[in-house]
């Protein structure tokens, strides 16, 4: 029996391996086609189409449970009831320190809501051909929302603040559907607070093709993961949320048929993510500091500034015109009369806080301390909590109005075409007043506003778990481990570097000093009196 | 004048190992502690745990040299002749008496030393240990019963605490033996060599 092949048997191996090396690179300069189906191809989508909803009847002939299964998610409802706490959240019912609210500004917030035509409080969220298959699902990047058309596309070419948006071939866009993309998601995601990074700080355009430094998952070169990687969605409903985290995963990696943890870390990274050295001590870390902690030394590293500070109080300077002032710093406005003071920020340092992943909204209607500064949302957790673990977060800070008669927050009607949009005839009075109306007439609130406005301090914690860094620039020990280090403000534990007991420090030294003040004085005494017998 | 082999290879090779191990702790460890910042908390760190299971392991061939040979005997503390000691450091050294006690073989340390001795042996160096090891191993203990009576501060202070016992007695330690010895240099090159002149060159130095 030969029991090796004879060398003509490996030269054609070999040459058939060569050919098969190069029939694969030519295959691979032409993408395979991942979906099964051509959407191109198909009679339903040949258009044209007048409107976003005519769309939607076209997708729902062959997706028959699709819209139902929107309808479900909380990218349709903006509604989340948070089991911890029992409170009512979501988009519809909290208040922040962007843009306040929802409520009395629809047409321009639900310019994100993957629906079409929600431009008042009479939306039925039961209607299928409302909703937006392609916000999500458009490849082609030419698919917009226009910014006050409560979530219609421009169906002609529209100004926009000195800028036309082209009305997209609804056509082609249908034709081109695929699957959700970092562009897709970003969209709305990466302009959340009214444009491109305001709000979260960890998430901005940046991300649509990231460098591997600013996110090391996402990157083209590298993992190219999308959002929905992570995030993964069943029935149209995704997995994580902001209004229900789960700040510290026990399940660690999770496997094909097991119940996914994702967008958990661990899902992937498991449980003791880090190599052994000498010692275990990373490893040992992971049960009271979130990965994202040091693996996000910065966040807004993308080039784009995040806000930081946002003060209503000085909205409303108008010029000669009539029309609001607006002053920028370099590229980023610092002032607008529409909306008040700003400050910004790049590359920033999060502030850290236990976190159990529960958070609680200052919703309409509770009674808040105008005096001190507010937390629209309140963390919970702290160092004895086994759920919790240290976070960093984009703190964001400002100013806004609220009912001074009742001490409670309050809604503004900012947008609009009537008398009483901030927007248009910039009396806070007036604003205030229509919002609150509206705010209790949807059931945001049962108080009455009591006529009277005034402006408070306000803060909200935004965690931060996005912007992933290469591992080579995570957070170094001494980045904590130290007296002025990164958690200098998180006490009540006992953290080596940083905390120490004075009084064994200074009677330590001081019986060092005095030993060696003894040690010294008795040598001398000896070198005199040895001198002296000598 | 007689040359006495008062250290084996195995002691001087230990005390010396030693010697370099604690420095590099103390070093290291109050840059942990806070206390500077030279080679950054993480070197701090690291180096600090390299040494420590390097004198765990020198400590154990130590105790076992100990108990083996019986030079444990060693230190054995007595009360006799202590104050004569005591007394002399305090007042006979500067007037040039004679040490009151006799160095041999089998007796190698006075009492005060075998005091002191002991007292790292038994006191400061278990706490350094105990409490090191407990700081390592923290995440395994503190959801055990003993994490719910042991808060972490405890331990840390006890550690650095120790540390300060441990500064103080080298303060100590070197000044008495590596100073105090005739000539002043005696009792260090015994520890480098191994080799002690005992008795005959004292009586002459001191008739002299």
């Amino acid at each position: 029996m030969k029991r090796f092949p004879s060398p003509g048997t490996w030269s054609s191996v070999l040459a058939a391996c060569l050919w098969l090396s190069a029939a694969a690179a030519a295959w691979a300069d032409e993408p395979a086609p991942t979906s099964t189906a051509d959407h191109s191809k198909f009679e339903e989508l040949a258009g044209p189409f007048a409107t976003g909803p005519d769309v939607t009847r076209a997708c729902l002939q062959c997706h028959t449970e699709a819209a139902r299964q929107v309808h479900k998610s909380i990218h349709w409802t903006w509604n989340l009831d948070q089991p911890q706490t029992g409170q009512r959240l979501g988009k519809r019912w909290v208040v922040n320190n962007y843009c306040l609210s929802l409520t009395a500004n629809y047409a321009r917030c639900t310019s994100c809501h993957v629906g079409y035509g929600w431009k008042d409080a009479s939306f039925d969220f039961t209607v299928e051909e409302n909703v937006d298959c392609l916000a999500c699902h458009d490849t082609t990047g030419t698919y917009v929302k226009f910014p006050t058309g409560a979530g219609h596309p421009p169906y002609e070419d529209t100004p926009f603040q000195g800028k036309v948006i082209k009305a997209p071939d609804l056509a082609k866009v249908a034709q081109g559907v695929g699957k959700t993309s970092r562009a897709s998601c970003g969209a709305c995601h990466f302009k959340g607070g009214g444009g491109e990074a305001v709000k979260h700080g960890d998430m901005d355009s940046s991300l649509t093709a990231p460098p591997k430094s600013v996110d090391v998952h996402m990157a083209p070169e590298g993992l190219n993961y999308s959002c929905s990687t992570c995030h993964e969605f069943k029935a149209h409903d995704q997995a994580g949320s902001r209004y229900l985290m789960k700040a510290k995963s026990e399940t660690g990696v999770s496997l094909p048929g097991q119940e996914s943890n994702r967008p958990a870390c661990e899902s992937c990274h498991g449980l003791t993510p880090h190599q052994a050295g000498i010692g275990d001590k990373l490893n040992s870390h992971v049960d009271k500091v979130a990965c994202q902690t040091c693996h996000i030394p910065e966040f807004a590293r993308g080039g784009r500034a995040t806000k930081t500070y946002w003060d209503w109080s000085t909205a409303g300077r108008l010029d000669a015109q009539g029309k609001p002032v607006v002053e920028k710093q370099g590229d980023l406005v610092v002032y607008d009369g529409m909306k008040g003071t700003f400050e910004w920020g790049e590359n920033l340092a999060p502030e850290y806080f236990w976190f159990d992943g529960s958070v609680r909204y200052t919703l309409l209607g509770e009674t808040i301390d105008p005096g001190d500064e507010t937390e629209l949302n309140r963390i919970s957790g702290g160092y004895d909590d086994p759920k919790a673990r240290i976070w960093p977060f984009k703190v964001m800070r400002g100013r806004q109005p609220y009912d001074k008669g009742n001490d409670i927050l309050v809604v503004g009607h900012l947008f609009g075409k009537d008398d009483a949009a901030y927007w248009k005839t910039f009396d806070w009075g007036k604003a205030v007043k229509a919002g609150m109306e509206e705010a209790k007439r949807v059931g945001q609130t049962t108080a009455d506003y009591s006529g009277e406005y005034g402006f408070a301090d306000t803060l909200m914690y935004w965690p931060i778990t996005h912007m992933v860094a290469p591992k080579d620039q995570a957070l170094g020990c001494a980045d904590c481990h130290s007296k002025d280090g990164r958690l200098a403000t998180l006490t009540g534990f006992y953290m080596p570097g940083r905390d120490a007991n004075p009084w064994i420090d200074r009677i330590g030294w001081l019986l060092v000093l005095a030993t060696l003040a003894g040690v010294l004085l008795h040598g001398l005494v000896r070198l005199v009196t040895r001198k002296r017998q000598a | 004048m007689s040359q006495v082999k008062l250290f084996t290879g195995f002691e001087r090779f230990w005390h010396w190992t030693q010697t370099a191990l604690i420095f590099g702790m103390l070093f290291t460890g109050f840059e942990i502690h806070g206390t500077y910042q030279v080679l950054g908390f993480e070197r701090a760190y690291e180096t600090h745990q390299i040494l420590a299971w390097t004198l765990i392991g020198l400590w154990v061939l130590a105790i076992f040299w100990h108990l083996t040979t019986g030079e444990w005997r060693q230190y054995v503390p007595t009360t006799k002749g202590l104050v004569p000691m005591v007394l002399y450091y305090a007042y006979g050294i500067f007037s040039g008496e004679a040490k009151p006690y006799t160095t041999t073989r089998s007796a190698k340390h006075n009492p005060l030393q075998r005091l002191a001795y002991l007292g790292f042996k038994v006191l400061i160096a278990p706490a350094l240990w105990i409490s090191g090891l407990l700081l390592l191993f923290y995440t395994s203990w503190k959801g055990t019963a003993l994490g719910g009576v042991l808060p972490l501060e405890l331990v840390a202070w006890l550690h650095v605490a120790a540390a300060f016992g441990m500064l103080i007695f080298i303060i100590g330690h070197v000044y008495m033996a590596a100073t105090t010895g005739d000539p002043w240099y005696a009792y260090l090159k015994a520890m480098v060599t191994g080799y002690e002149e005992l008795e005959e060159k004292k009586a002459s130095s001191r008739a002299a």
